[in-house]
Protein backbone atom coordinates (compact mmCIF):
# COMPACT_ATOMS: atom_id res chain seq x y z
CA UNK A 1 0.00 0.00 0.00
CA UNK A 2 1.83 3.37 -0.97
CA UNK A 3 1.74 6.34 0.60
CA UNK A 4 -0.07 9.20 0.15
CA UNK A 5 1.00 11.88 -1.82
CA UNK A 6 -0.23 14.96 0.29
CA UNK A 7 1.29 14.78 4.01
CA UNK A 8 1.73 16.58 6.94
CA UNK A 9 3.55 13.81 9.44
CA UNK A 10 5.79 13.95 12.82
CA UNK A 11 7.65 10.89 11.38
CA UNK A 12 10.83 11.04 8.77
CA UNK A 13 9.98 11.71 5.45
CA UNK A 14 11.70 8.89 3.52
CA UNK A 15 11.93 10.27 -0.43
CA UNK A 16 12.14 7.18 -1.59
CA UNK A 17 8.30 6.10 -0.91
CA UNK A 18 6.80 9.49 -1.80
CA UNK A 19 9.19 9.01 -5.33
CA UNK A 20 6.94 5.14 -5.05
CA UNK A 21 3.67 6.95 -4.72
CA UNK A 22 3.83 9.51 -7.26
CA UNK A 23 5.24 7.23 -9.92
CA UNK A 24 2.66 4.80 -9.29
CA UNK A 25 -0.53 7.19 -9.37
CA UNK A 26 0.94 8.70 -12.85
CA UNK A 27 1.47 4.52 -14.19
CA UNK A 28 -2.41 4.32 -12.63
CA UNK A 29 -3.33 7.40 -14.61
CA UNK A 30 -1.46 6.75 -17.74
CA UNK A 31 -3.12 3.47 -17.97
CA UNK A 32 -6.51 4.69 -17.30
CA UNK A 33 -6.58 7.41 -19.44
CA UNK A 34 -3.60 6.84 -21.98
CA UNK A 35 -1.98 9.91 -21.30
CA UNK A 36 1.79 9.06 -21.56
CA UNK A 37 3.22 7.91 -18.97
CA UNK A 38 6.34 9.33 -16.54
CA UNK A 39 9.12 9.73 -18.30
CA UNK A 40 11.00 12.11 -15.26
CA UNK A 41 10.58 12.39 -11.57
CA UNK A 42 12.27 15.36 -10.06
CA UNK A 43 12.69 15.71 -6.30
CA UNK A 44 13.31 18.32 -3.52
CA UNK A 45 13.75 17.85 -0.38
CA UNK A 46 14.39 20.76 2.43
CA UNK A 47 17.22 20.12 5.19
CA UNK A 48 17.46 21.52 8.78
CA UNK A 49 20.69 23.52 7.66
CA UNK A 50 23.20 24.28 10.77
CA UNK A 51 22.73 28.04 10.23
CA UNK A 52 20.81 30.91 10.03
CA UNK A 53 21.63 34.66 9.83
CA UNK A 54 24.48 33.80 11.28
CA UNK A 55 22.85 31.98 14.10
CA UNK A 56 24.13 28.52 15.07
CA UNK A 57 21.10 26.74 14.42
CA UNK A 58 20.54 23.74 17.55
CA UNK A 59 17.12 22.72 16.02
CA UNK A 60 13.62 23.42 14.29
CA UNK A 61 10.55 23.22 15.92
CA UNK A 62 7.60 23.19 13.48
CA UNK A 63 4.08 23.40 13.31
CA UNK A 64 1.36 23.60 10.64
CA UNK A 65 -2.48 23.91 10.42
CA UNK A 66 -3.01 20.60 9.25
CA UNK A 67 -6.09 20.86 7.24
CA UNK A 68 -5.33 23.70 5.90
CA UNK A 69 -1.95 22.91 4.64
CA UNK A 70 -3.27 19.78 2.62
CA UNK A 71 -5.86 21.98 0.95
CA UNK A 72 -3.25 24.14 0.26
CA UNK A 73 -1.05 21.35 -1.25
CA UNK A 74 -3.98 20.65 -3.20
CA UNK A 75 -4.35 24.44 -4.52
CA UNK A 76 -0.93 24.36 -5.23
CA UNK A 77 -1.25 21.13 -7.29
CA UNK A 78 -3.88 22.36 -9.30
CA UNK A 79 -1.98 25.65 -9.82
CA UNK A 80 0.66 23.36 -11.93
CA UNK A 81 -1.83 21.22 -13.45
CA UNK A 82 -3.33 24.14 -14.91
CA UNK A 83 0.08 25.16 -16.30
CA UNK A 84 1.22 21.16 -17.38
CA UNK A 85 -1.58 18.95 -17.24
CA UNK A 86 0.66 15.88 -17.10
CA UNK A 87 2.51 16.39 -13.79
CA UNK A 88 2.07 14.35 -11.33
CA UNK A 89 2.89 15.50 -7.61
CA UNK A 90 3.85 14.66 -3.75
CA UNK A 91 4.37 16.61 -0.92
CA UNK A 92 5.21 15.45 2.37
CA UNK A 93 6.32 17.91 5.31
CA UNK A 94 7.14 17.23 8.42
CA UNK A 95 6.58 18.78 11.50
CA UNK A 96 7.36 18.76 15.08
CA UNK A 97 11.24 18.94 16.28
CA UNK A 98 13.88 18.34 13.72
CA UNK A 99 17.38 18.21 14.45
CA UNK A 100 20.19 19.97 12.15
CA UNK A 101 20.41 17.77 8.63
CA UNK A 102 17.02 16.13 8.71
CA UNK A 103 14.71 16.59 5.81
CA UNK A 104 11.91 19.09 6.76
CA UNK A 105 10.04 18.87 3.22
CA UNK A 106 9.99 16.67 0.24
CA UNK A 107 8.27 17.22 -3.40
CA UNK A 108 8.53 14.91 -5.96
CA UNK A 109 7.19 15.85 -9.35
CA UNK A 110 6.58 13.54 -12.41
CA UNK A 111 5.81 14.16 -15.95
CA UNK A 112 6.96 12.46 -19.26
CA UNK A 113 9.33 15.03 -20.14
CA UNK A 114 12.22 16.51 -17.87
CA UNK A 115 11.27 20.07 -18.15
CA UNK A 116 8.61 20.17 -16.57
CA UNK A 117 8.93 17.81 -13.70
CA UNK A 118 12.22 19.80 -12.92
CA UNK A 119 10.21 23.15 -12.96
CA UNK A 120 7.21 21.88 -10.89
CA UNK A 121 9.22 20.55 -8.56
CA UNK A 122 10.67 24.22 -8.29
CA UNK A 123 7.48 25.51 -8.05
CA UNK A 124 6.06 23.71 -5.17
CA UNK A 125 8.49 24.45 -3.41
CA UNK A 126 8.34 28.43 -3.91
CA UNK A 127 4.50 28.17 -3.31
CA UNK A 128 4.83 26.09 -0.37
CA UNK A 129 7.11 28.87 1.28
CA UNK A 130 4.66 31.52 -0.32
CA UNK A 131 1.38 30.04 0.74
CA UNK A 132 1.43 26.70 3.05
CA UNK A 133 0.17 27.39 6.88
CA UNK A 134 3.41 26.25 8.34
CA UNK A 135 5.81 27.49 10.86
CA UNK A 136 9.32 27.10 12.27
CA UNK A 137 10.81 27.94 15.59
CA UNK A 138 14.52 28.33 15.43
CA UNK A 139 16.35 27.24 18.56
CA UNK A 140 19.46 28.62 18.29
CA UNK A 141 22.98 29.33 20.00
CA UNK A 142 21.77 31.65 22.33
CA UNK A 143 18.32 32.40 22.35
CA UNK A 144 15.12 31.09 20.04
CA UNK A 145 12.91 32.75 17.61
CA UNK A 146 9.54 32.10 15.38
CA UNK A 147 11.02 32.46 11.75
CA UNK A 148 8.34 34.78 9.87
CA UNK A 149 8.48 34.78 6.00
CA UNK A 150 5.43 35.83 3.84
CA UNK A 151 2.20 36.76 4.44
CA UNK A 152 0.27 34.17 3.56
CA UNK A 153 -1.93 35.08 0.31
CA UNK A 154 -2.85 32.50 -2.30
CA UNK A 155 -4.94 34.98 -4.49
CA UNK A 156 -1.57 37.26 -4.99
CA UNK A 157 -0.91 36.86 -8.46
CA UNK A 158 2.12 38.36 -8.56
CA UNK A 159 3.53 36.09 -5.69
CA UNK A 160 2.53 33.16 -8.26
CA UNK A 161 3.95 35.06 -10.86
CA UNK A 162 7.33 35.67 -9.01
CA UNK A 163 7.37 31.94 -8.35
CA UNK A 164 6.50 30.82 -12.14
CA UNK A 165 9.29 32.99 -12.89
CA UNK A 166 12.20 31.02 -10.62
CA UNK A 167 10.22 27.53 -11.76
CA UNK A 168 10.88 28.48 -15.42
CA UNK A 169 14.41 30.14 -15.19
CA UNK B 1 -31.91 34.33 15.30
CA UNK B 2 -29.72 34.03 17.98
CA UNK B 3 -28.35 37.45 19.77
CA UNK B 4 -25.23 36.37 19.67
CA UNK B 5 -22.68 33.44 17.65
CA UNK B 6 -19.92 31.62 19.47
CA UNK B 7 -17.11 30.46 17.12
CA UNK B 8 -13.69 28.90 17.95
CA UNK B 9 -10.71 31.06 17.47
CA UNK B 10 -7.33 29.21 16.40
CA UNK B 11 -3.75 30.54 17.27
CA UNK B 12 -0.84 29.59 15.64
CA UNK B 13 2.98 30.22 15.88
CA UNK B 14 4.20 33.96 17.37
CA UNK B 15 0.59 34.69 17.86
CA UNK B 16 0.26 31.39 20.00
CA UNK B 17 2.85 32.58 22.20
CA UNK B 18 1.79 35.75 22.69
CA UNK B 19 -1.75 34.69 23.85
CA UNK B 20 -0.37 31.49 25.67
CA UNK B 21 -4.02 29.19 23.91
CA UNK B 22 -3.91 27.41 20.93
CA UNK B 23 -7.94 27.75 20.44
CA UNK B 24 -10.42 29.88 22.81
CA UNK B 25 -14.21 29.81 22.12
CA UNK B 26 -15.78 33.79 21.66
CA UNK B 27 -19.51 35.01 21.70
CA UNK B 28 -19.36 37.67 18.91
CA UNK B 29 -22.48 39.52 18.24
CA UNK B 30 -24.67 38.44 14.61
CA UNK B 31 -23.05 40.14 11.56
CA UNK B 32 -19.87 39.75 12.45
CA UNK B 33 -16.90 39.43 10.40
CA UNK B 34 -13.44 38.05 10.42
CA UNK B 35 -12.21 41.68 11.42
CA UNK B 36 -14.52 41.72 14.32
CA UNK B 37 -13.37 38.69 15.57
CA UNK B 38 -9.95 40.12 15.27
CA UNK B 39 -10.53 43.30 16.94
CA UNK B 40 -12.47 41.88 19.74
CA UNK B 41 -9.06 39.06 20.18
CA UNK B 42 -6.88 42.27 20.44
CA UNK B 43 -9.13 44.32 22.87
CA UNK B 44 -8.92 41.10 25.43
CA UNK B 45 -4.40 40.93 24.11
CA UNK B 46 -3.44 44.38 23.04
CA UNK B 47 0.01 42.44 22.81
CA UNK B 48 -1.60 41.20 19.33
CA UNK B 49 -2.55 44.31 17.82
CA UNK B 50 0.97 44.59 16.24
CA UNK B 51 0.59 41.50 14.51
CA UNK B 52 -2.83 42.60 12.65
CA UNK B 53 -0.55 44.48 9.50
CA UNK B 54 0.93 41.00 8.81
CA UNK B 55 -1.68 38.67 9.30
CA UNK B 56 -3.59 35.51 7.27
CA UNK B 57 -6.67 34.18 8.32
CA UNK B 58 -8.95 31.13 7.23
CA UNK B 59 -12.73 29.96 8.08
CA UNK B 60 -13.37 26.40 8.54
CA UNK B 61 -9.64 25.74 7.02
CA UNK B 62 -9.91 28.05 4.22
CA UNK B 63 -7.97 31.15 3.74
CA UNK B 64 -10.52 34.01 3.33
CA UNK B 65 -10.64 37.94 4.03
CA UNK B 66 -10.96 39.68 6.45
CA UNK B 67 -13.93 41.21 5.76
CA UNK B 68 -15.84 37.93 5.33
CA UNK B 69 -18.98 37.32 7.28
CA UNK B 70 -18.54 34.72 10.13
CA UNK B 71 -21.58 32.18 10.91
CA UNK B 72 -22.14 30.52 14.10
CA UNK B 73 -20.15 27.29 14.79
CA UNK B 74 -17.07 28.42 12.43
CA UNK B 75 -13.72 28.06 13.00
CA UNK B 76 -11.69 31.48 12.86
CA UNK B 77 -7.93 30.53 12.09
CA UNK B 78 -5.18 33.70 12.52
CA UNK B 79 -1.87 33.21 11.07
CA UNK B 80 1.17 35.21 11.33
CA UNK B 81 3.29 35.01 8.24
CA UNK B 82 4.25 31.43 7.09
CA UNK B 83 7.84 30.18 7.05
CA UNK B 84 7.25 26.31 5.84
CA UNK B 85 9.87 24.73 3.58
Amino acid sequence: MAVSRFTITREPLILRALVEAVLEAHHDDARATGRPSPGAAASFVGLVRNENAGRRVLYLEYEAYEPLALAVFERITNEVNKRWPEVVLGIHHRIGRLDVGQPSVAIVASSPHRAEASGACRYVIERVKQIAPIWKREVFDGGETWIEGAVADPEDEAAAAEAWRRACA
Amino acid sequence: MAASMRVTVRLFARLRDVVGETELVREIPPDATVADVWQALAVEWPAVAAYGASLSCAVNADYARMTARVEDGDEVAFLPPVSGG
